[in-house]
């Protein structure tokens, strides 16, 4: 099972969590291997041995054996000491994980899930953002790693990335924590992990691990406020945004856009993918969102707005600004 | 004891219309007739239960597929969780324990006949309720058809808020009532085996069966009440504005999955003892040797039953518990594979040295033990947490259950149907047919569920109506896919051989098989009142010692 | 213990009375139902947001000493029926259901000046969802066996009880020992434990 077979592999581990847990399941893996070798491997030698061979073979009974305690003390013994390797290795990864301290250079991110998106908060930077999740990369040497706290909006999430660590549930009025701490800069991939309702098989996770200086240039390209083109058509498309429903559900900040039932957009064009990663976020797609989300992702919670034509061009071009 | 059975002179019509015995039928209290009845009800809603398997597995078989839209989906995977476990399996195991307790010990009929057919009755309302929702289920908002929040409905996915409309509703109130229905046949069972066993039949003299139906029983009446306990909450909340699992208020999500999973674990065991009891029947049969330590056999089962109830939060490894809790959890979950794998050990050990033969039920039996033993291996790595943390909620986890439920219950189910079809029909199957079923079978559950461990180690969770190209995941689902052909012509193929068997199969004797037990002491099919004089026994294996007056097993227990 | 009655035969065969045996493995279905609500009551205490706390409950003292009476009453009721003595099983046994049917009076009572004067509702909070749940679970057992004693009085008044039934009104008993011991348990958590 190799790395390029999947870009959720839970076995090609990119932080720190998802490597203890695949050391672990090596042991486990071992072990229950060597189980099923040795068992199956009886069972298979068994009904081979012991079939019954000749019609002139049926008159007579086999021996009946009623028991031995020896046996039965051997193969309850065994069972017990493996049963205690495997709780003690299993033990210690669960203290390690959950009892571990992300240190003072740890970046913290509140993230709440909607149905049937992600909504990502950075209170020590002012930031909010939404789908596309980004965080510096961590150095082993100098440990800089982000916690994820985890709450919900709604009704229950599980936020699984496999190559970074094991899921942990989004649950109302029931906030978790959790770590991770890649090293290596790239995009990871992940996908909500508990039913949460009729789209959840499209709230995508997309963690963008940045080199420190990409992170640093990310985190202020985001907290300025939107930018203001004032150009015609796109203060209309403003202009409109602010009229009408749209900021009853979306913010925009530095205008008074300050919804906050729908996703973030002030920074909407910084994002790679549009309905929690599931399409490419261009022209056509954001325009096909704003007329009718039902054809891209159908059950999603934002009606269909709609404008006419010439609004709703004017509104997406509006939207394409957003930087 | 007598091995035939007396015929009294036709108290009934010589000729009775159709209308007379589906009125015999339906007003029935025989524990015999009622035993099929269950299992006939199961068997229909298995084939549902495998058209809404079958949907969704077309739907998966490649990425972004549009057979069946995401709402119609997720009903699909919430009727078949439910369906299978609630009005297959259990009314399965129910008409098992129904038809062969009182046979095996000695008696005419259960504790309560009455309360039988009541509890039998509840159970088919049961099932019809919930499907009644695909008409009914029209909410005030026209919401759903069918209940579509999962089989384990968690909060605060089932509150109004989130579920507009009746649907979740028909899976509360099914399954309430169906609930009342199991847990009035677990009394009958407890009451059946404790009071009604014949002359000489001490507990340490009962055939496993019956022991192991106990046990389940046992495990029915204290794992099915926190089910209704915590339906009832769920009622208070949506129609009396209570506020057990209301977020907004204060309440709890997690109660929700502690008292669901309170009852949810234990189910699976109440599954699979009676698939444990069959097997410990039909082995020591077809290896012509008698079951190896059976004391430790009741022991493990008992002890698996207790434990079964302090392992729980497993399924709730993800949920954001305490370390403490997890590691707790982790040890219970561990340790219960200790008496089951020595269970496997016994079964082995009965078949060492003995002479076995291979006919339908014991085929079934050995693909039975070593798709338990692989089930049970998984089962070790979802037990430890962090491995969990992974494979939780991912299609590894639905592969690890379809392995037990489909590769250990339900092979010994089909093995329990081989091996006493010709008693309670009469008739004797077609052994070719059987074999031929068995292979198609083995090779349609192989191609589905093994492969289906390998979309969860790459990412893949469950309930998801479609997933993205490029995760790595297409080739397994399509395999998985092509296995639910193979198995569907299984199933076929097991009903037209017991149905044509049924119409014109060879006579069968009273003991085709040569077996220890008393219902084989009885004609086949039996007679209503099941024994012409109530048996009197010495020893675990009555039969055996009528046919080995001079070794007989009492010598030797 | 009654011999094994599918036998006939009446030797040392002896097994147990398949009805007490029903009654308690139901009693044991009926008693993990109300733990879990009342782990949910106990789960929940302090948590509500606001409203009324279980300061406002003054607990049912007269009644609890009426159900916790009614047992006694019944068993006296039992003493005579076994003794073939009908007119003292009927006066005790008539005592029983009232007692029962005060404390159902006296709950109503009690409900309804939560209701209406304390302003708590099943909906108010979580301490009414649990309490009122609880509690409620409780009443319904108790009017399920009084309405079964009833039954029994009705059948003794048209003298229709024979000593054939004498078992089955013991497994009734058992039933309303159950529902007093029950009563004992939620009287600790709620009035005592919570308050």
């Amino acid at each position: 099972m190799t790395p390029s077979m999947s870009p959720t592999n839970i076995f090609s581990p990119a932080a720190t969590p998802a490597r203890w847990i695949a050391e672990l399941s090596q042991l486990v893996l071992s072990v229950t291997g060597a189980i099923f070798v040795v068992v199956a491997g009886l069972l298979c030698y068994c009904i081979w041995k012991y079939r019954r061979r000749t019609a002139a073979d049926d008159w007579r009974e086999p021996p009946q054996v009623y028991g031995s305690t020896q046996i039965e003390l051997a193969w309850t013994i065994i069972p017990v000491l493996i049963v205690l390797v495997l709780f003690l290795s299993s033990a210690r990864v669960i203290a390690a994980t959950q009892r571990a301290d992300p240190g003072r250079n740890a970046l913290q991110v509140d993230v709440v899930g909607h149905q049937f998106w992600w909504e990502y908060r950075y209170p020590g930077l002012g930031i909010v953002t939404a789908n596309e999740l980004h965080v510096p990369a961590s150095d082993p040497a100098r440990p800089t790693p982000t916690v994820l706290n985890l709450y919900s909006a709604d009704t229950d999430h599980s936020f699984w990335v496999p190559r970074l660590a094991g899921k942990t549930d989004l649950i109302p009025n029931h906030p978790n924590t959790m770590w991770i701490d890649p090293a290596e800069p790239g995009l990871y991939l992940g996908q909500c992990a508990q039913y949460c309702g009729t789209q959840h098989a499209k709230m995508l996770l997309r963690i963008y691990v940045d080199t420190p200086e990409d992170f640093a240039r990310w985190v202020e390209a985001q907290r300025r406020p939107a930018r203001v083109v004032d150009q015609d058509h796109v203060s209309r498309g403003r202009e409109i945004f602010q009229r009408t429903a749209c900021i009853n559900c979306h913010a925009v900040s530095g205008t008074p856009a300050n919804g906050r039932f729908g996703p973030d957009l002030t920074h909407l064009m910084s994002r790679e993918t549009l309905a929690a990663g599931i399409v490419l976020n261009n022209r056509e797609n954001l325009r096909q969102w704003i007329q009718n989300p039902d054809v891209i992702k159908t059950g999603s919670l934002m009606p269909a707005m709609a404008l006419d034509e010439a609004d709703l061009d004017a509104v997406t071009d509006y939207l394409l600004t957003l930087r | 004891m007598s091995t035939e059975s007396i015929t009294w002179a036709a108290a009934e019509p010589v000729s009775s219309t159709w209308v007379e015995r589906l009125h015999g039928w339906v007003t029935t209290v025989d524990h015999k007739r009622l035993g099929l009845m269950y299992i006939l009800y199961a068997l229909l809603f298995l084939v549902i239960g495998g058209l809404e398997a079958t949907a969704m597995r077309i739907q998966l078989i490649r990425p972004h597929a549009s057979f069946v839209p995401p709402h119609a989906f997720n009903q699909l995977f919430t009727m078949h969780g439910t369906t299978m476990i609630f009005f297959v399996a259990m009314p399965m195991v129910f008409g098992f324990a129904n038809y062969l307790v009182p046979l095996m010990i000695g008696a005419r009929d259960m504790a309560f006949p009455r309360l039988n057919a009541f509890s039998f009755w509840l159970t088919a309302f049961g099932g019809l309720l919930l499907y009644f929702s695909v008409l009914g289920g029209f909410g005030l908002y026209g919401d759903g058809y069918a209940p579509d929040a999962g089989w384990f409905a968690y909060a605060p996915l089932t509150a109004k808020t989130f579920s507009k409309g009746h649907s979740n509703d028909y899976w509360t109130l099914s399954l309430l009532v169906s609930g009342f229905g199991s847990i009035g046949t677990a009394v009958n069972i407890i009451a059946t085996v404790l009071c009604l066993r014949c002359k000489g039949m001490t507990l340490g003299r009962m055939p496993l069966l019956p022991w192991m139906m106990l046990t389940m029983s046992v495990l029915v009446i204290l794992a099915v009440s926190p089910l209704t306990a915590a339906q009832v909450m769920l009622l208070v909340d949506r129609y009396l504005g209570g506020h057990f699992f209301d977020v907004q208020a204060g309440g709890s999500a997690a109660l929700w999955m502690h008292f669901f999973w309170i009852f949810g674990h234990p189910e699976v065991y109440v599954l699979i003892i009676p698939a444990f009891a069959i097997a410990s029947e039909v082995i020591p049969v077809f290896s012509r040797k008698a079951m190896f330590g059976y004391p430790v056999m009741v022991a493990a089962t008992v002890s698996i039953a207790f434990l079964s109830m302090s392992v729980w939060a497993h399924h709730m490894f993800t949920i954001g518990m305490s370390s403490g809790a997890n590691t707790f959890f982790v040890i219970t979950t561990m340790a219960i594979a200790v008496p089951t794998g020595i269970k496997i050990f016994n079964w082995l050990a009965t078949m060492w040295g003995g002479k076995i033969d291979f006919k339908a039920p014991m085929l079934f039996s050995i693909g039975f033990l070593f798709q338990f033993l692989v089930a049970g291996l998984t089962g070790v790595m979802l037990a430890s947490a962090p491995f969990d943390w992974h494979l939780g909620n991912s299609y590894f986890v639905v592969a690890h259950f379809h392995y037990v439920i489909l590769g250990a219950i339900f092979f010994m189910v089909f093995a329990g149907f081989y091996y006493w079809f010709p008693k309670v029909t009469g008739k004797m199957y077609s052994e070719r047919l059987a074999r031929l079923q068995f292979w198609t079978f083995l090779i349609g559950f192989h191609l589905t569920f093994d492969f289906m461990h390998v979309p969860g180690l790459l990412g893949m969770p469950r309930r998801i109506y479609t997933y993205e190209p490029g995760r790595g995941w297409d080739l397994w689902n399509l395999i998985v896919t092509i296995g639910v052909v193979f198995q569907a012509v299984g199933v076929l193929l097991l009903v037209w051989n017991l149905v044509f068997a049924l119409v014109r199969g060879p006579r069968a004797g009273a003991d085709p098989w040569d077996a220890w037990t008393l219902e084989w002491s009885t004609s086949s099919p039996p007679p209503e009142y099941n024994f012409a004089t109530l048996p009197t026994v010495r020893s675990r294996r009555p039969l055996w010692d009528l046919k080995h007056p001079e070794d007989p097993d009492w010598k030797y227990e | 213990m009654r011999p094994a009655t599918a036998n006939g035969a009446t030797d040392d065969w002896r097994l147990p009375y398949a009805g007490r045996v029903g009654m308690l493995s139901l009693i044991a279905a009926e008693a993990a139902i109300f733990v879990i609500f009342i782990v949910a009551y106990l789960f929940y205490l302090g948590k509500s947001a606001s409203g009324p706390t279980p300061a406002i409950l003054r607990p049912p003292i007269v009644l609890s000493v009426c159900l916790l009476s009614s047992s006694i009453t019944m068993e006296l009721a039992l003493g005579g029926l076994r003794r073939g003595r009908a007119a003292r099983f009927g006066g005790w046994w008539i005592l029983t259901i009232v007692l029962g049917a005060v404390f159902i009076a006296g709950t109503a009572v009690e409900w309804r000046h939560l209701i209406v004067d304390e302003g708590l509702t099943v909906s108010t909070n979580l301490f009414g969802t649990t309490f009122y749940s609880l509690v409620g679970l409780h009443l319904l057992h108790v009017v399920i066996g009084v309405t079964l004693m009833t039954v029994v009085a009705v059948l003794w008044a048209g003298r229709r009880l024979a000593d054939a039934h004498v078992p089955k009104v013991e497994v009734l008993s058992m039933y309303w020992h159950f529902v007093d011991v029950v009563w004992v348990v939620v009287f600790t958590v709620v009035y005592l434990v919570g308050r």
